[in-house]
Formats: C-alpha cells, sequence, structure tokens
C-alpha cells in the first residue's frame, strides 16, 4: 500500500496538509453542529464573527493565545527530545503560585524589579515542577508520561488548598488571594482592553527557544537525543543530563504561561487559573509540527477557535466543547496524513502514472 | 462497644470499595497489558474509558436497561481503540502523540454530546444503580461476606478474567504469537506471523475492556456521568501494567493497591477526618509517583514497545 519516498516532502506539501486537515476538522466540527440540530452556517457564521469580526475577539485571541504559545513552546522543547511531558497544566499552577507569592509578599519594590522578578519566579515554579519528573526520568528510568500526568492533579490540588486556607483574602468571600501588587503586574498595552504585555514576554520566548534549539550546542543535544538515545550518547551526548534540563526548560516556560495569567489577567491566585492550558498546549505544539514560529501560528489559530466557540455557544447554543473537538479533530488529521510525506500511496501513483502514459501517448 | 462496631463498619466499607473501585482500572489494566505485550503503548485509555463512561450512560439512560449500557460502553471502548489502531499502525503516526490527541479529542467530544443532550441540568440526570449481586452462602460470613460476596455482576467478572487473561497469554499459542511481536517484529514475522493483525486484534481487544472498566465507572459506580468523570484512572491503569510487570495476577494486586488508595481517602472524608479535603484527593496521585519510583528499575517492558512496525519492500 504504501512505499517509501527517496526523499521525503517538504515544507509545502506539510503546509497544504496541514490546511486540508483543518478544513477536514472543520467540515467534520460541521457535522456535530448538525447533531446538535443548529445550522452549521449560522454556527461557523457566529464562530468567524467572534474570533475575527470584532475588536475585542481579536484581542481576545491574543489574550488566550499568550499561554497557549508559551506552554506550547515547552512543549516543543520536551516533544524533540521525546520528552512526554504531559505535567503542563501541574506547571501553569506552581509557576502560577510561584509568580503571585513574590506578587504579594515581597515588597515593595519599583516594578522594573518586581515584575521581572515575579515572572522568573513563575518560570522557577514551573521548572521545579518540571525537576522532578526529570530526574526521574533521567536516573531511575520512572516513566515520566505517568509521573507528570500526576503531578498535575497534585498541583491542581495543592493550589487549591492555599487558596481555601492559608493564602486566602482575609475578610474575602471567595477562595482567592489578595491581589498583587500593582508593580507586578504585567501593564495592559491598549487599555481598556485585557491586551497585556504577557504577549510581547512569549513572542521573545518564540525566538528564544528558535535559537536555543537550533543555534545553541543544548538545541542539538536536545534534538539529538530526541533522534535515538543510543546514538546520542555514542557522540559524547551526556542524555541524562540533558534530559533533565529539557523538562526544566519545559517546565519554566509553562510555568510562564501560569505566571502570565495571574499578572496578566486575573492578578491573584484562585482555583481554576488554567482551563486546561497545559493540555492543550500540546496539541498546538503537535500542529506547529514542533517548530517554534509554527507554534506561534497555532496558538492564536486555536486560540481563536475557542474564543470564536464561546461566541458561538451565546449565539446559538452549541456547546463551547466544540472547539476542543475541532481542535483533537485537526491534529488527528494531521498525525494520519503525516505518512504522506515520507511514503506514497501506491494506488495513487499508478493512477498518476497511467495518467502521464496517457498524455505522453497522445502527444507522440 | 460502639467503637469496636464503628471500626467493623468503617473496614468493611473501605475493604469492599476498594475491591469495586478496582474494578474499572484492572479492566483497563489488562487490556493494556495485551497491548503492550504485542508492542504497542497505548496511553489513549483515559480516552477509551471516557468516552466508554459516557456511551455507557446514554445507552443505560435511553434504553432503561444498565447492561445494554455497558455493551454500548464497550463498543464505543472499540471504536476509539480502532481511531487509534488505524493512525499508529497502518498510518505508522507515533503512539505518544496520537495517545495525547486522542485523550484531549475524547475529553472535548464527551462533554459536547453531553451537553447537546442533557444541558445543564440543575440536578443532573441519573440512571438506576446496578444492584449487588449476593452469592449465596458466602456473603453470609462475618466481614468477608460483604466484602468479597456482595459485589456488582462486573466486578467478579473482572476478577474472573484474571486468571483467563493469564493463562490466554501465556500458556496458549495465540499468547505466544502477541508477545513474540511485541518482543522481535521482525522474526515474528519471518515465521509467518502476520503483526499488522496481531496488533490489531491486542488493541481492539484493549479497547473492550477499558470500554467495560469505563462504563462501569459510570453506570455501575455513579449512576451518573459527569465530564471527565475518568480524572486520570486511564493514566493509573498505565502505572499498573508496570507495576504489575505486564503480569495479570500482579496487575490486579496493584489495582487493588491504587483503588485502596482512593477509597481510603473517600473513606476518611466520610468519617470527617481533619485533614483538608485536598489532601486526601491527592492520596491516589502521590501514591501512584512513588510507587512509580519504587518499582522503576525492576520494570523491564517489551522489547519493542512503542516501536512502530514497518514492512518494507
Amino acid at each position: 500500500m504504501f512505499e517509501r519516498r527517496a526523499q521525503p516532502h517538504g515544507t509545502l506539501a506539510s503546509v497544504i496538509l496541514i490546511a486540508a486537515s483543518l478544513i477536514l476538522a472543520l467540515l467534520m466540527g460541521a457535522g456535530l453542529v448538525a447533531l446538535a440540530q443548529v445550522s452549521p452556517w449560522e454556527a461557523y457564521r457566529a464562530l468567524f464573527y467572534g474570533a475575527f469580526g470584532r475588536i475585542y475577539g481579536l484581542v481576545d485571541t491574543f489574550v488566550k493565545g499568550t499561554p497557549l504559545l508559551l506552554a506550547g513552546l515547552g512543549m516543543v522543547i520536551a516533544f524533540k527530545a521525546k520528552v512526554w511531558n504531559v505535567g503542563a497544566e501541574g506547571q501553569i499552577y506552581i509557576g502560577a503560585l510561584f509568580a503571585v507569592w513574590i506578587g504579594l509578599y515581597v515588597g515593595p519594590l519599583p516594578w522594573w524589579l518586581h515584575l521581572p522578578l515575579a515572572l522568573l519566579a513563575g518560570a522557577l515554579g514551573g521548572g521545579l515542577w518540571g525537576l522532578i519528573p526529570g530526574v526521574l526520568k533521567a536516573y531511575l528510568k520512572v516513566n515520566e508520561v505517568i509521573v507528570t500526568l500526576m503531578l498535575n492533579y497534585i498541583a491542581i490540588l495543592f493550589v487549591s488548598w492555599l487558596v481555601h486556607g492559608p493564602m486566602e483574602e482575609p475578610g474575602g468571600f471567595m477562595p482567592q488571594t489578595p491581589r498583587v501588587a500593582t508593580t507586578a503586574q504585567l501593564p495592559p498595552l491598549f487599555p481598556p482592553t485585557r491586551l497585556h504585555a504577557g504577549v510581547l514576554v512569549a513572542l521573545a520566548a518564540a525566538l528564544l527557544v528558535y535559537f536555543l534549539l537550533f543555534h545553541t550546542t543544548l538545541g542539538y543535544r536536545i534534538r539529538a537525543v530526541g533522534a535515538g538515545p543510543k546514538a546520542a550518547r555514542f557522540r559524547g551526548i551526556g542524555v541524562e543530563r540533558t534530559v533533565v534540563q529539557v523538562m526544566v526548560l519545559s517546565g519554566m516556560l509553562a510555568g510562564l504561561a501560569g505566571a502570565n495569567e495571574v499578572l496578566g489577567i486575573h492578578y491573584r491566585l484562585l482555583d481554576g487559573i488554567s482551563p486546561g492550558y497545559g493540555f492543550t498546549a500540546m496539541v498546538v505544539a503537535l500542529l506547529g509540527k514542533l517548530h517554534p514560529l509554527g507554534v506561534v501560528a497555532a496558538s492564536f489559530l486555536f486560540a481563536s477557535l475557542s474564543v470564536g466557540a464561546d461566541m458561538m455557544q451565546k449565539i446559538v447554543h452549541v456547546p463551547i466543547a466544540i472547539s476542543r473537538v475541532i481542535q483533537g479533530l485537526v491534529v488527528l488529521c494531521v498525525l494520519g496524513t503525516e505518512i504522506l510525506l515520507l511514503y506514497d500511496l501506491v494506488p495513487l501513483r499508478r493512477l498518476h502514472q497511467r495518467f502521464s502514459s496517457l498524455r505522453f501517448r497522445r502527444e507522440g | 462497644m460502639l467503637e469496636t462496631v464503628f471500626n467493623r463498619l468503617f473496614l468493611v466499607t473501605f475493604l469492599a470499595s476498594t475491591i469495586r473501585m478496582a474494578t474499572p482500572i484492572l479492566l483497563a489494566a489488562l487490556g493494556e497489558i495485551y497491548t503492550e505485550k504485542s508492542g504497542v503503548l497505548n496511553i489513549s485509555l483515559e480516552a477509551q474509558m471516557l468516552t466508554a463512561a459516557l456511551a455507557g450512560f446514554i445507552g443505560a439512560y435511553y434504553t432503561q436497561n444498565n447492561w445494554l449500557g455497558l455493551l454500548l460502553g464497550m463498543l464505543a471502548g472499540i471504536l476509539i481503540s480502532l481511531l487509534f489502531a488505524l493512525l499508529t499502525v497502518s498510518l505508522r503516526a507515533d503512539q505518544i502523540v496520537v495517545g495525547i490527541t486522542l485523550n484531549l479529542f475524547a475529553l472535548g467530544l464527551t462533554t459536547f454530546i453531553y451537553r447537546v443532550l442533557f444541558g445543564v441540568a440543575v440536578i443532573p440526570p441519573h440512571v438506576e444503580p446496578m444492584v449487588e449481586v449476593h452469592i449465596p452462602v458466602l456473603s453470609d460470613l462475618p466481614v468477608i461476606g460483604p466484602v468479597l460476596f456482595q459485589q456488582k455482576a462486573v466486578v467478579y467478572l473482572t476478577f474472573l478474567l484474571v486468571p483467563i487473561a493469564h493463562w490466554f497469554l501465556f500458556r496458549t499459542t495465540i499468547g505466544l504469537k502477541i508477545r513474540s511481536v511485541g518482543e522481535y517484529p521482525l522474526a515474528a514475522e519471518t515465521v509467518g506471523i502476520n503483526v499488522t493483525r496481531t496488533r490489531y486484534l491486542c488493541i481492539l481487544l484493549s479497547g473492550l475492556g477499558t470500554g467495560l472498566g469505563g462504563a462501569f465507572l459510570s453506570v455501575g459506580q455513579l449512576a451518573r456521568f459527569t465530564d471527565n468523570m475518568t480524572a486520570g484512572r486511564g493514566f493509573i491503569a498505565l502505572a499498573i501494567v508496570i507495576f504489575g510487570q505486564w503480569k495479570p495476577y500482579r496487575a490486579a494486586l496493584a489495582a487493588l493497591i491504587f483503588a485502596a488508595a482512593d477509597a481510603l481517602q473517600l473513606s476518611l472524608q466520610a468519617v470527617g477526618v481533619q485533614i483538608p479535603s485536598q489532601f486526601l484527593l491527592m492520596l491516589p496521585y502521590g501514591v501512584t509517583v512513588l510507587a512509580m519510583i519504587f518499582v522503576a528499575r525492576r520494570a523491564t517492558a517489551p522489547a519493542a514497545l512503542a516501536q512502530p512496525y514497518v514492512k518494507e519492500g
């Protein structure tokens, strides 16, 4: 059925497949919308209006895309090394906790010191939460998929306990911490919209990760370990050390995403600061083909999808979960068609050959 | 006097719920043992369980028959596993990547379908709870009776499946074929074993078991469906496979240990222990991490695990 190509298809074919996957997923989504007894035409019109038809939607796309981009970049680093960090969600929560800690209890400080310190603390928290499974995987051969997933639940429950107990706002009615100092908040870019400086941090991070992966020895080591740990070891690469570094870096970016949410949006710590950004970040990284620039596009695309789905729920009452379904379908289609980049579909090639021989005969 | 009655009651409830709660994760783990023994790492157990939990609930709700619900749940489990097999075995996509994506997809899909069918109700819809089957004579024994012999039918079935799963995998020709495909697929293929077909078979079988487990979660245990109700159980089942060293009997023991952590936190919450509920809820996840650290060095996975088999030429 499949025959390996001498030369795999290039970037253009890859982009075409992704576009086709997106269309296919939207069509399947339309089918689901129809099952919900809503006109797919009306539903998608609401979706596009919600995402692109008004300033608020565009702003929200950037606001929601920022944590996806940051955490997605973390996934790129991990997945490139074939280290399966499914713990971004927990790393987001611990990052948020560390950032809020600095924002609440350290100071008073001038903003140019307080804000970077809080962001750094967020990255540190996420990195720490990534360090645990990293060390366990590298030196004790503990499966990182299971450990990182379990650590998600532990982190979310731990933060929940803190905001219901020790860190709860005195005299407040909600399980949440007090507001962080203004000097630790990410400043809004275009008030009164919610767009804040976090998006600049995320875009800068994308450039940094690009540089790290393709222009540093650490990036080389990461890619080598991903290509095959045995071969990497023969080339003198410290696989264990690289795995730990990968998990820490990956966790740091997720932690930064958490800091971004608490310093730029909520200004405090509370339950549910992330509606699953850590999980969506994984499919964002996959759709972006594990390339930092691809992830920039994928994160804002998926963010626009969920912003649009929000409007779709408001106007035509299609449950917002449809956005996650479509996101999953896009990536499943991409994964299912990736084989066409490496292999030729034999029946298709026969057809092509027959077609070209016909044309040849006619010309002759 | 009251103290002893209370303690005995506590113990019986705790042990009985341990066995009940071990059932869905053990079903998933038994299936995954077969899949992994054939060289495929399927981390989308969570997706299969969750989809089956919803399908099972829908089936039981609309037919008013819990058994039809369980059947529909198994079908849903098979369907998701078929999707996984198609993508990983036939289309050669990375098994872990597909698993991750399927989990996310299933989370969205189940939430979506549940909302479409049932909306946002103040009182969530429920089905008739499954009844316990009392084994004659044995169920009257003190302590042991209510713990072991007053369980739901699926529970008995699951624990009966353990020796069968063991015997089939280690004592039959098909079992040998499965294991050889997972150890050295190229060699298996040269002696005439169809690697693709064997892997499909194992993945679908796993979908069946995991589907039953998922449906039991909604239909058998809670009599309701809630968003993301599996809450990581599919991953705990993965941990059980490793902890049980890919052997059904040990997996059963492991499932009981993990379920005990879960049952303990529920029992402690019920009696109102002075520990914040969040820490009690962490218990099963913490136990899983510790168990993974404890067994990691001794765990030897099938040699060809997670490697796609590509027949060239």
